[in-house]
Protein backbone atom coordinates (compact mmCIF):
# COMPACT_ATOMS: atom_id res chain seq x y z
CA UNK A 1 0.00 0.00 0.00
CA UNK A 2 1.16 3.05 -0.84
CA UNK A 3 0.44 6.73 1.37
CA UNK A 4 1.33 10.32 0.48
CA UNK A 5 0.04 13.04 2.15
CA UNK A 6 -0.94 16.77 0.64
CA UNK A 7 -1.24 19.58 2.58
CA UNK A 8 -3.72 22.18 2.10
CA UNK A 9 -4.76 25.60 3.20
CA UNK A 10 -7.88 24.21 5.39
CA UNK A 11 -7.25 20.76 5.74
CA UNK A 12 -4.57 17.91 4.79
CA UNK A 13 -5.37 15.02 2.45
CA UNK A 14 -3.69 11.50 3.11
CA UNK A 15 -4.01 9.67 0.44
CA UNK A 16 -4.07 5.93 0.13
CA UNK A 17 -3.53 3.37 -2.74
CA UNK A 18 -3.77 -0.28 -2.65
CA UNK A 19 -5.31 -2.72 -0.01
CA UNK A 20 -5.95 -1.66 3.75
CA UNK A 21 -5.74 -5.17 6.04
CA UNK A 22 -3.95 -6.41 9.31
CA UNK A 23 -0.73 -6.17 7.64
CA UNK A 24 -1.13 -2.72 6.39
CA UNK A 25 -3.25 -0.53 8.71
CA UNK A 26 -0.92 0.06 10.92
CA UNK A 27 1.39 2.17 8.16
CA UNK A 28 -2.10 4.21 7.80
CA UNK A 29 -2.36 4.59 11.47
CA UNK A 30 1.14 6.08 11.47
CA UNK A 31 0.70 8.78 9.24
CA UNK A 32 -2.57 9.82 9.99
CA UNK A 33 -1.51 9.88 14.27
CA UNK A 34 1.71 11.59 12.96
CA UNK A 35 -0.87 14.61 11.48
CA UNK A 36 -3.25 14.80 14.84
CA UNK A 37 0.01 14.89 16.85
CA UNK A 38 1.43 17.64 14.52
CA UNK A 39 -2.19 19.47 15.35
CA UNK A 40 -3.97 18.65 12.33
CA UNK A 41 -7.78 17.62 12.80
CA UNK A 42 -9.14 18.76 9.38
CA UNK A 43 -8.29 15.40 7.52
CA UNK A 44 -9.38 14.43 4.16
CA UNK A 45 -8.63 10.42 3.58
CA UNK A 46 -8.73 9.85 -0.06
CA UNK A 47 -9.32 6.02 -0.72
CA UNK A 48 -10.62 6.16 -4.09
CA UNK A 49 -7.84 3.82 -5.40
CA UNK A 50 -8.23 1.48 -2.50
CA UNK A 51 -9.78 -1.70 -3.23
CA UNK A 52 -10.23 -3.77 0.01
CA UNK A 53 -10.27 -2.87 3.39
CA UNK A 54 -10.95 -4.91 6.46
CA UNK A 55 -12.10 -4.20 9.73
CA UNK A 56 -8.64 -3.41 10.78
CA UNK A 57 -8.75 -0.28 8.77
CA UNK A 58 -12.20 1.03 9.97
CA UNK A 59 -10.40 0.73 13.58
CA UNK A 60 -7.94 2.73 12.46
CA UNK A 61 -10.10 5.54 11.33
CA UNK A 62 -12.83 5.34 14.12
CA UNK A 63 -9.89 6.38 16.47
CA UNK A 64 -8.82 8.83 14.63
CA UNK A 65 -12.11 10.76 14.09
CA UNK A 66 -12.22 10.46 17.80
CA UNK A 67 -8.95 12.33 18.48
CA UNK A 68 -9.81 14.30 15.44
CA UNK A 69 -13.30 15.35 16.70
CA UNK A 70 -12.00 16.39 20.15
CA UNK A 71 -10.36 19.08 18.66
CA UNK A 72 -11.07 22.72 17.13
CA UNK A 73 -14.22 21.21 15.04
CA UNK A 74 -11.59 18.69 13.50
CA UNK A 75 -13.23 16.06 11.24
CA UNK A 76 -12.22 12.77 9.57
CA UNK A 77 -13.93 12.33 6.29
CA UNK A 78 -13.74 10.29 3.46
CA UNK A 79 -13.26 10.51 -0.38
CA UNK A 80 -14.12 8.21 -3.25
CA UNK A 81 -15.15 5.35 -1.19
CA UNK A 82 -15.85 2.17 -3.59
CA UNK A 83 -18.97 0.69 -3.78
CA UNK A 84 -17.98 -2.66 -2.13
CA UNK A 85 -15.99 -0.77 0.84
CA UNK A 86 -18.90 1.69 1.56
CA UNK A 87 -21.30 -1.61 1.72
CA UNK A 88 -19.50 -3.33 4.24
CA UNK A 89 -18.75 -0.02 6.03
CA UNK A 90 -22.82 0.27 6.21
CA UNK A 91 -23.60 -3.37 7.12
CA UNK A 92 -21.41 -3.13 10.34
CA UNK A 93 -22.98 0.13 10.69
CA UNK A 94 -19.72 2.53 10.88
CA UNK A 95 -20.70 4.33 8.29
CA UNK A 96 -22.77 6.45 10.28
CA UNK A 97 -19.47 8.23 12.21
CA UNK A 98 -17.94 9.79 8.58
CA UNK A 99 -19.31 11.91 6.13
CA UNK A 100 -17.95 10.24 2.66
CA UNK A 101 -17.80 12.48 -0.34
CA UNK A 102 -17.96 11.30 -4.17
CA UNK A 103 -15.00 13.51 -5.01
CA UNK A 104 -11.88 14.56 -3.60
CA UNK A 105 -12.52 18.52 -5.04
CA UNK A 106 -16.12 18.41 -2.79
CA UNK A 107 -14.51 16.81 0.62
CA UNK A 108 -11.55 19.70 0.24
CA UNK A 109 -14.13 22.12 0.28
CA UNK A 110 -16.36 21.18 3.24
CA UNK A 111 -13.41 22.35 5.16
CA UNK B 1 -10.51 -29.21 -4.11
CA UNK B 2 -7.88 -27.26 -3.46
CA UNK B 3 -5.89 -26.61 -0.20
CA UNK B 4 -2.79 -24.48 1.16
CA UNK B 5 -0.89 -23.93 4.21
CA UNK B 6 0.02 -20.55 5.07
CA UNK B 7 2.06 -18.74 7.55
CA UNK B 8 0.70 -16.99 10.82
CA UNK B 9 1.12 -13.84 10.21
CA UNK B 10 -0.56 -10.54 8.79
CA UNK B 11 1.80 -10.43 5.84
CA UNK B 12 -0.02 -13.80 4.76
CA UNK B 13 -3.54 -11.99 4.18
CA UNK B 14 -2.53 -11.26 0.54
CA UNK B 15 -2.06 -14.44 -0.36
CA UNK B 16 -4.77 -15.90 1.47
CA UNK B 17 -7.33 -13.59 -0.03
CA UNK B 18 -5.78 -14.38 -3.58
CA UNK B 19 -5.89 -18.27 -3.20
CA UNK B 20 -9.83 -18.03 -1.66
CA UNK B 21 -10.50 -15.38 -4.55
CA UNK B 22 -9.32 -17.68 -7.44
CA UNK B 23 -11.42 -20.29 -5.81
CA UNK B 24 -14.55 -17.65 -5.55
CA UNK B 25 -13.86 -17.32 -9.51
CA UNK B 26 -13.39 -20.67 -10.70
CA UNK B 27 -16.70 -21.30 -8.82
CA UNK B 28 -18.38 -18.62 -10.94
CA UNK B 29 -19.43 -15.80 -8.27
CA UNK B 30 -20.07 -12.35 -9.41
CA UNK B 31 -17.53 -9.70 -8.11
CA UNK B 32 -19.55 -8.24 -5.33
CA UNK B 33 -20.02 -11.89 -4.07
CA UNK B 34 -16.09 -12.57 -4.70
CA UNK B 35 -15.41 -9.70 -2.52
CA UNK B 36 -17.48 -10.91 0.67
CA UNK B 37 -15.84 -14.00 0.51
CA UNK B 38 -12.38 -12.26 0.33
CA UNK B 39 -13.07 -10.15 3.56
CA UNK B 40 -15.29 -12.96 5.26
CA UNK B 41 -11.85 -15.13 4.89
CA UNK B 42 -9.56 -12.01 5.75
CA UNK B 43 -11.50 -10.94 9.00
CA UNK B 44 -11.44 -14.87 10.00
CA UNK B 45 -7.45 -15.14 9.20
CA UNK B 46 -6.57 -12.09 11.21
CA UNK B 47 -8.77 -13.20 14.13
CA UNK B 48 -6.87 -16.60 13.99
CA UNK B 49 -3.49 -14.77 13.89
CA UNK B 50 -4.30 -12.21 16.72
CA UNK B 51 -6.93 -14.53 19.17
CA UNK B 52 -6.09 -18.26 18.49
CA UNK B 53 -2.54 -17.99 18.05
CA UNK B 54 -1.91 -14.73 20.21
CA UNK B 55 0.56 -12.99 17.81
CA UNK B 56 2.13 -13.63 14.61
CA UNK B 57 4.69 -16.21 13.55
CA UNK B 58 2.64 -19.12 16.47
CA UNK B 59 1.72 -21.41 13.56
CA UNK B 60 0.47 -21.94 10.42
CA UNK B 61 -3.46 -21.76 8.66
CA UNK B 62 -4.57 -24.14 6.68
CA UNK B 63 -7.42 -23.10 3.92
CA UNK B 64 -9.37 -25.70 1.72
CA UNK B 65 -11.97 -24.41 -1.22
CA UNK B 66 -14.23 -26.71 -2.10
CA UNK B 67 -16.61 -26.19 -5.11
CA UNK B 68 -20.24 -27.37 -3.89
CA UNK B 69 -21.58 -27.25 -7.80
CA UNK B 70 -23.72 -23.97 -6.61
CA UNK B 71 -21.36 -22.91 -3.85
CA UNK B 72 -18.39 -22.93 -2.03
CA UNK B 73 -17.06 -24.31 0.86
CA UNK B 74 -14.21 -22.45 3.16
CA UNK B 75 -12.51 -24.28 5.18
CA UNK B 76 -10.16 -22.65 7.91
CA UNK B 77 -7.84 -24.71 10.32
CA UNK B 78 -5.43 -23.74 12.54
CA UNK B 79 -3.66 -24.84 16.10
CA UNK B 80 -3.98 -22.19 18.09
CA UNK B 81 -6.32 -21.61 21.64
CA UNK B 82 -10.07 -22.77 21.19
CA UNK B 83 -12.07 -20.49 20.30
CA UNK B 84 -15.32 -19.62 21.31
CA UNK B 85 -17.62 -17.98 19.64
CA UNK B 86 -20.07 -17.39 22.12
CA UNK B 87 -17.55 -15.28 23.57
CA UNK B 88 -17.65 -12.44 21.25
CA UNK B 89 -20.38 -9.81 21.87
CA UNK B 90 -21.61 -7.77 18.97
CA UNK B 91 -20.64 -4.56 18.10
CA UNK B 92 -22.62 -1.84 19.15
CA UNK B 93 -22.93 1.14 16.83
CA UNK B 94 -25.73 2.73 18.09
CA UNK B 95 -23.45 4.66 20.44
CA UNK B 96 -22.22 7.35 20.64
CA UNK B 97 -18.29 7.77 18.73
CA UNK B 98 -16.36 8.42 22.09
CA UNK B 99 -18.03 4.83 23.47
CA UNK B 100 -17.28 2.63 20.73
CA UNK B 101 -15.98 -0.56 21.76
CA UNK B 102 -13.33 -1.74 19.43
CA UNK B 103 -14.47 -5.55 19.34
CA UNK B 104 -16.57 -8.31 17.46
CA UNK B 105 -16.70 -6.34 14.33
CA UNK B 106 -14.70 -9.03 12.19
CA UNK B 107 -17.53 -12.25 13.34
CA UNK B 108 -20.63 -9.97 12.52
CA UNK B 109 -19.05 -9.19 9.27
CA UNK B 110 -17.87 -12.90 8.73
CA UNK B 111 -21.97 -14.23 9.83
CA UNK B 112 -22.77 -11.18 7.37
CA UNK B 113 -20.81 -12.46 4.26
CA UNK B 114 -21.29 -16.30 4.19
CA UNK B 115 -24.23 -17.54 4.25
CA UNK B 116 -23.28 -20.74 6.89
CA UNK B 117 -20.44 -20.67 9.71
CA UNK B 118 -19.85 -23.43 11.64
CA UNK B 119 -17.03 -23.45 14.38
CA UNK B 120 -15.81 -26.16 16.00
CA UNK B 121 -12.63 -27.10 18.02
CA UNK B 122 -11.00 -30.59 18.64
CA UNK B 123 -7.86 -32.27 20.24
CA UNK B 124 -7.38 -33.69 17.31
CA UNK B 125 -7.68 -31.45 14.70
CA UNK B 126 -7.92 -27.81 16.80
CA UNK B 127 -9.92 -25.19 15.17
CA UNK B 128 -12.34 -25.86 12.46
CA UNK B 129 -13.72 -22.84 10.92
CA UNK B 130 -16.67 -24.09 7.99
CA UNK B 131 -18.13 -21.15 5.78
CA UNK B 132 -20.47 -21.56 2.92
CA UNK B 133 -21.35 -19.01 0.49
CA UNK B 134 -23.98 -20.00 -2.16
CA UNK B 135 -24.80 -18.44 -5.53
CA UNK B 136 -27.83 -16.33 -5.47
CA UNK B 137 -29.46 -17.28 -8.72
Amino acid sequence: MEITTTQYKRCDVVKSVGRIDSSTAPDLEEVLTSLTQDGKYKIVLDIEEVDFMSSKGWWVLIETQKTCKRYNRGELILSGVQERIRDSLNLVGMGSYFQIFDDLVSAVAHF
Amino acid sequence: MATAKFSGRFESLASIRKFVLQAASNAGFNEKEIYAVELAVDEACSNIIEHAYGGEGKGDIECTCNDLNGGLEIILKDDGKPFDPCTVSQPDFSVALEEIKPRGAGLFLIRNMMDDVDFEFSEKDGNVLRMVKRKKE
